[in-house]
């Protein structure tokens, strides 16, 4: 079981909202796509359901072309960022709804039903209707209708963006869970890189209708093919600065900050890519080089502390453990793990990593 | 604890209290006033207790023309809500048309309510009316003034075509306001049309609905002008709604304390039937 995507594209008038794009999808996989609001995930989730038909290039699922089949003849599956059930329906028969349509018996009904809703905590609420729900029940219910129906292809479109933080996290845990075993392809859009490396699998990171890159999460993650993809795939955004090499020793342009490092790279100039954790204010690894700067804001979660800092001509955002008190316009000194930088090329390609 | 009390906050509401008092109680107690008592003008009354209510009540003409009413408002909503929802249900939701629509939804609304009934009296005359007469001149022996059918028949097109406009914006906003990813949902699910109608459109276009049946039920209830202009209630009493028969009874017989009375009881029908039809959609809508 696959489904691929060749060359697909789609305009709206004068507008490309999907720029050619080529996707393989692997059965039992669950696929993450990832990008920022407009980057065209919902669009392209769309088109894979057959909810909307490309402007060009075709659908492949499992070696047939299933370009302009209909919606309701496939077997998909799709959750949304609203909490979209029937209203007038009990918890019971929206998750039944997609299988009294196929015409299941009415037993069997309920011998699923029941399993999903155990599966999804919702065998107490069965006999209740949406609006009597808090909204992680809703989306739960959401969920379940989707799971019932044994579809090849289940589709999630930022399941979790209209819940709370606990709540989500509390989703976010046991959503990989339910598709363990499932002969099935799960697509899961979504704007946070959390939600990507919480989930794993397979990972893609878009931006602007077009695919930046696609492989395994972490792969992604560890090596962006490219700045763009860096950028995408980071949060708290990812720090970027210029910087210049001769021999074995690096230099941050117009800083006086420079590093020795032995990796094999041509000297001139490059990009270097900084994850926030990755600049602190304690040393960490063997590796560090100092950065000051002065505090603009400084956010404490008590597990963490994001300071915001300016330095020379750019502004910083570091990510340390613990509560760090700085207050605002303090000067301070930050630790830069040299092991972690990422080096891109003129071309924001990805040179080599640490 | 010891409490500041302020009354001044009384001063806010006094000028509603005013409005209130002089558009609403002081006319209905009024009438009130007119339906326990006779009254022969030159502020003279004698009171007469619950007479003029016994008398409406077993008035064979009050039967007779809350019977026309019931028929009239039952026959109108049953034609205006589901032409308003068809209606609504296949116009387009963007493009230039949205406002091209709705302001020709609209226009119906905006005309006055005797020039309605002006216009149709024309529209309708079998001899120079461009309706009458082209039914006359397909072989229809229509002639509304005359024949109670055919002035039934006029009345009921004239108030459908004046009214089911409200239905229709009304059905419109409904439906304009569920989201889209409801109607994908229930494709995905492999719904049909009837079903996406049935299980998403009609509960979802509840509120609205019930709006637009309780307005409908309450302006068809207490129809005055059109049929005035158009029919005056004729021929005979064919047409005779319950508006126009009080004011007939009001006005032109001056028996203002059965009139009094029967508008009591017209109001407080009104109200019970609103009431109970409220209460019953809105039963089940739980928190929301």
């Amino acid at each position: 079981m696959s489904l691929e995507l060749k060359n697909v594209e789609k305009k709206v008038g004068i507008e490309t909202h999907i720029y050619s794009t080529n996707l393989k999808l692997e059965k039992n996989t669950i696929n993450v796509l990832l990008g920022s609001t407009l980057a065209g995930k919902t669009t392209l989730m769309q088109i894979m359901a057959g909810l909307d038909k490309p402007t060009s290039g075709e659908i492949w699922f499992n070696d047939e072309n299933v370009t302009g089949k209909e919606v309701q003849k496939r077997n998909c599956s799709m959750v949304y960022q609203q909490f979209i059930n029937y209203p007038n329906f009990t918890v019971f028969e929206n998750i039944a709804s997609p299988l009294k349509i196929t015409g299941v018996k009415p037993d069997e009904i309920k011998e699923r039903v029941g399993k999903v809703a155990e599966l999804l905590k919702l065998s107490a609420m069965l006999n209740k209707k949406p609006d009597e729900l808090s909204g992680g029940q809703q989306q739960r219910t959401a969920l379940a209708r989707a799971l019932v129906k044994d579809s090849d292809l289940i589709l999630l479109d930022e399941p979790l963006a209209n819940l709370d933080f606990k709540l989500r996290e509390e989703l976010r845990e046991e959503l990989p869970k339910l598709f363990e075993d499932r002969d099935c392809i799960v697509v899961y859009a979504t704007t946070e890189p959390l939600d990507a490396l919480m989930i794993g699998g397979n990972t893609a990171t878009l931006l602007e209708g077009r695919i930046i890159q696609y492989g395994e999460t972490l792969k992604v993650y560890n090596k962006p093919e490219n700045l763009i993809s860096a950028k995408v795939f980071s949060d708290p955004p990812m720090n970027i600065a210029e910087i210049s090499k001769s021999g074995d020793m690096f230099k941050l342009k117009d800083y006086n900050v420079q590093w020795k490092s032995d990796i094999k790279i041509k000297d001139g100039d490059y990009k270097i890519g900084i994850r926030p954790h990755n600049i602190t204010t304690y040393k960490e690894g063997n590796n560090s080089v100092e950065i000051n700067g002065k505090v603009l804001i400084s956010e404490l979660s008590g597990s963490e502390s994001l300071i915001h800092f300016t330095s020379g001509k750019l502004n910083w955002v570091s990510l340390s453990n613990g509560v760090q008190q700085k207050n605002i316009g303090e000067n301070t000194k930050l630790f830069m793990n040299v092991d972690e930088f990422l080096y891109f090329d003129a071309n924001n390609r990805l040179v080599t990593n640490g | 604890m010891n409490k500041t009390y302020n009354q001044k906050a009384w001063f806010f509401v006094i000028p509603v209290f005013v409005l209130v008092a002089f558009n609403a109680v002081v006319p209905l107690m009024t009438v009130v006033n007119y339906s326990f008592q006779e009254t022969f003008g030159s502020n003279v009354f004698a009171w007469e207790g619950t007479r003029w209510f016994k008398q409406i009540l077993h008035s064979e003409r009050f039967h007779a023309s809350l019977g026309r009413q019931f028929i009239f408002t039952f026959i109108i909503l049953l034609i205006q809500l589901p032409l308003g929802i068809a209606i609504a249900l296949t116009m387009p939701k963007k493009g230039w048309g949205v406002p091209v629509c709705l302001i020709l939804m609209s226009m119906p609304l905006l005309i006055p309510w005797n020039v309605v009934g002006a216009m149709w009296n024309i529209f309708a005359l079998p001899d120079i009316g461009f309706l009458g007469n082209s039914l006359n001149s397909l072989g229809f022996d229509y002639n509304f003034t005359q024949q109670s059918g055919d002035a039934w028949f006029t009345t009921i097109l004239m108030d459908v075509w004046h009214w089911t406009s409200l239905v229709v914006l009304l059905s419109y906003a409904g439906l304009n306001s569920i989201q889209p990813a409801y109607y994908q949902a229930a494709e995905i699910d492999g719904a049909s049309r009837w079903d996406i109608f049935r299980y998403i459109e009609l509960p979802k276009m509840k509120k609205v609905l019930t709006l637009a049946i309780l307005l409908r039920f309450m302006d068809s209830f207490m129809i005055y002008t059109e049929p005035f202009v158009l029919t005056g209630g004729g021929p005979g009493n064919a047409t005779n709604f319950l508006s126009l028969d009080l004011v007939k009874m009001a006005l032109g017989q001056f028996d203002l304390g059965p009139a009094a009375a029967m508008s009591l009881i017209y109001f407080l029908i009104v109200l019970l039937i609103c009431w109970v039809f409220y209460s019953l959609m809105m039963k089940n809508e739980g928190r929301t």
